[in-house]
């Protein structure tokens, strides 16, 4: 168990791009460390580059005590699990699972032990003589989980183990994989493009966007205090909505139809007159009485949802989602928008980072 | 089928099949007649449709002392040549091939293409082609009429390469990968993952090669002149003989059906690895 430390770590690929663009972050020691973001934004090569399956074109990685830039993979003491499993297909499961401790001379009762206990532990003991091709899709994730839990490695890297799984798996094996977690307490890394498993799963969540990291924190403070407008449309379904406007006085903000917002002028650090960004997330907004000056939304279609209700409409010339519960009735066309002032999130339109006071 | 099939419906396709398969077996039904009967009745054109007295007689003539005249070997030693012959080419070709394909798929070096292309490009050059100059080589080496003089010039295999490097391309990268992070080097992978993978498509290769090489004609004809050396198909063109002797049908058939042995044998032993190794697609 150790922690990993990368420091000012690039990838620049032949062809000149870089995928990955001087990015530092510890992953402590124990901690189960989500890289999130959308694909081609690096989190896939920068999990590869610490297994080793990528040069790393600059800056060093660190796992434990040990610079690892120049060391194999096997000698990383890592352990991976792949999107497609990458299960030896002409060999039974235990062979899976033993191959790589054979490799390193582990000798032959310590296989069985901890192949039999990783086994047991996945609830996968009755196939441990069976080929992958004769198991479920579930089945082999729990192999491709085994195999990395016998080698008692140092770190976990998982690089979207649960995409190939339909959904209703993929929920059942995101709360194993957490389970297992806090059981073996050891450092994991998983590589995911989905918010759920990021939320779910993490204890430090890491939102990547085009090779840099956009805002390191716990799920909640993602979700609560995103740092950047990238950040808070990625995060939370539906997207949280942004609509222009213009900080009229400490603590209040006007829209383009003249309608303000109130916000909480110790948390964001706005200039009187600065053009802003509003973030308003779908949930945190409720139908209120029509007091002149609050902003009203017109909305033009319903999603149901069971629990929920959307209202897609406009506010102030934006497109608008506002999430309701189901059981109250639909109000009528046109919407008074009741906030607190907690709720609102205010982002400077030219960088894109929140004015949130450091 | 889902519908069900009237008896007619049934029957015209098993009446056409075996057409087919008496009109590609009656020749062969014909040597095995010919090899049964003595040389004049087959000279005289007197043979039935059923088996002669003359099969064992004939056989064992054949096998361990060859004809009067023409081939001065038994049939024995022919098919022994032939057998290495095919042997050491299919196996040769396998091997060769199966460590081409390896270095040309997975690693990078320089002039890959380039290797892979010169690799390709031979396919358009078969012995015949380059007849002259692979035997000046093999006759400068003092290969004639040796074992690997026989082989060596037909192992190397643009056909086989190509098939395997098809084949590792289909390997998913993340094996290799897995196979890194559990470490397992160049070598382990190729021995632990790579070969038992293979193992469908080299008996597929293994057929057609062996085939290919028990059929050589042109070859052997060229590199071989002692009558220790020859091969079977040699061995059948010479013991029919256009002028001056009479050609002993009887014993030219029993070698062509002896010829017709292990082809059929090896095709038979790996039908099913065969028809996997052509088809499967799931690794």
């Amino acid at each position: 168990m150790a922690s990993v430390v990368l420091e000012a770590v690039r990838k620049v690929y032949a062809g000149g791009v870089e995928a990955v663009k001087g990015l530092s972050l510890t992953i402590p020691n124990g901690s189960f460390t989500v890289l999130l973001g959308p694909s081609g934004c690096g989190k896939s090569t920068l999990l590869r580059m610490i297994a080793g399956l990528e040069e790393i074109s600059g800056g060093t990685v660190t796992i434990g005590s040990k610079k690892v830039n120049d060391v194999e993979p096997s000698d990383r003491d890592i352990a991976m699990v792949f999107q497609n499993y990458a299960l030896y297909p002409h060999m039974s499961v235990y062979d899976n699972m033993a191959y790589g401790l054979r490799n390193r001379g582990t000798a032959k009762e310590e296989i069985e032990r901890r192949v039999a206990e990783a086994a047991r532990m996945l609830a996968i003991e009755p196939y441990l003589q069976r080929k992958p091709r004769a198991l479920s899709g579930g089945q082999r994730q729990r192999v491709a989980m085994g195999r990395a839990i016998v080698r008692e490695p140092a770190a976990f890297l998982f690089d979207e183990p649960l995409s190939n799984l339909d959904a209703k798996l993929r929920v059942q094996m995101r709360l194993e994989i957490r389970k297992l977690h806090n059981r073996l307490k050891a450092t994991s890394i998983f590589v995911t493009h989905d918010q759920v498993e990021a939320m779910t799963l993490a204890d430090q969540v890491v939102v990547m966007n085009s090779g840099k990291i956009e805002q390191t924190g716990t799920p909640l403070e993602i979700y609560r205090r995103p740092a950047s407008i990238f950040v808070a449309t990625f995060i939370g379904s539906p997207a949280m909505n942004l609509f222009p406007g213009t900080i009229e006085a400490p603590g209040k903000v006007r829209l383009a139809d003249g309608t303000s917002f109130a916000y909480d002028a110790n948390v964001f650090d706005a200039k009187i007159g600065a053009k802003v960004e509003i973030g308003l997330r779908p949930e945190d907004a409720k139908a209120g009485t029509a007091v002149p000056g609050r902003p009203k939304l017109a909305w033009e279609v319903t999603e149901e949802l069971g629990a929920t209700r959307l209202l897609h409409g406009t506010l102030a010339g934006s497109s608008f989602v506002l999430a309701m519960p189901a059981d109250i009735d639909t109000p009528a066309h046109e919407i008074a928008l009741e906030t607190t002032p907690g709720t609102i999130h205010i982002f400077d339109p030219e960088s894109g980072r929140s004015l949130r006071r450091a | 089928m889902v519908e069900r099939q009237t008896l007619f419906a049934r029957i015209v396709p098993h009446v056409v099949l075996i057409i087919g398969v008496c009109i590609v077996a009656f020749p062969v039904y014909l040597a095995l007649l010919a090899s049964t009967y003595d040389a004049a009745t087959v000279q005289n054109g007197r043979m039935t449709l059923l088996p002669g007295n003359q099969m064992i007689e004939n056989y064992e003539r054949i096998i361990f002392s060859g004809t009067n005249s023409t081939t001065r070997e038994p049939v024995g030693t022919m098919l022994l040549n032939s057998f290495i012959m095919a042997m050491v080419i299919a196996l040769g070709k396998i091997s060769i091939s199966l460590i081409s394909a390896y270095a040309i798929v997975f690693f990078r070096f320089p002039f890959r293409m380039a290797a892979f292309w010169l690799i390709f490009v031979t396919l358009m050059l078969p012995v015949e082609v380059r007849i002259y100059p692979t035997y000046k080589i093999v006759a400068d080496l003092q290969l004639l009429d040796t074992y690997t003089g026989l082989t060596l010039p037909l192992i190397a295999s643009a056909t086989a390469t190509l098939l395997f490097r098809q084949f590792f391309m289909t390997v998913p990268e993340e094996l290799v990968e897995a196979s890194k992070i559990d470490g397992a080097g160049p070598y382990k992978f190729f021995k632990d993952t790579l070969l038992p993978l293979s193992v469908t498509t080299m008996a597929a290769l293994f057929v057609i090669q062996f085939i290919y090489g028990w059929n050589q004609y042109l070859w052997p004809l060229l590199i071989t002149t002692r009558d220790n050396m020859q091969t079977i198909v040699i061995g059948i063109k010479k013991m029919i003989v256009t002028s001056d002797a009479l050609t002993e049908w009887q014993l030219a058939m029993a070698t062509a059906v002896l010829a017709l042995l292990p082809p059929v044998v090896v095709v038979v032993l790996m039908q099913k690895l065969f028809v996997k190794g052509l088809v499967e697609t799931e690794k």
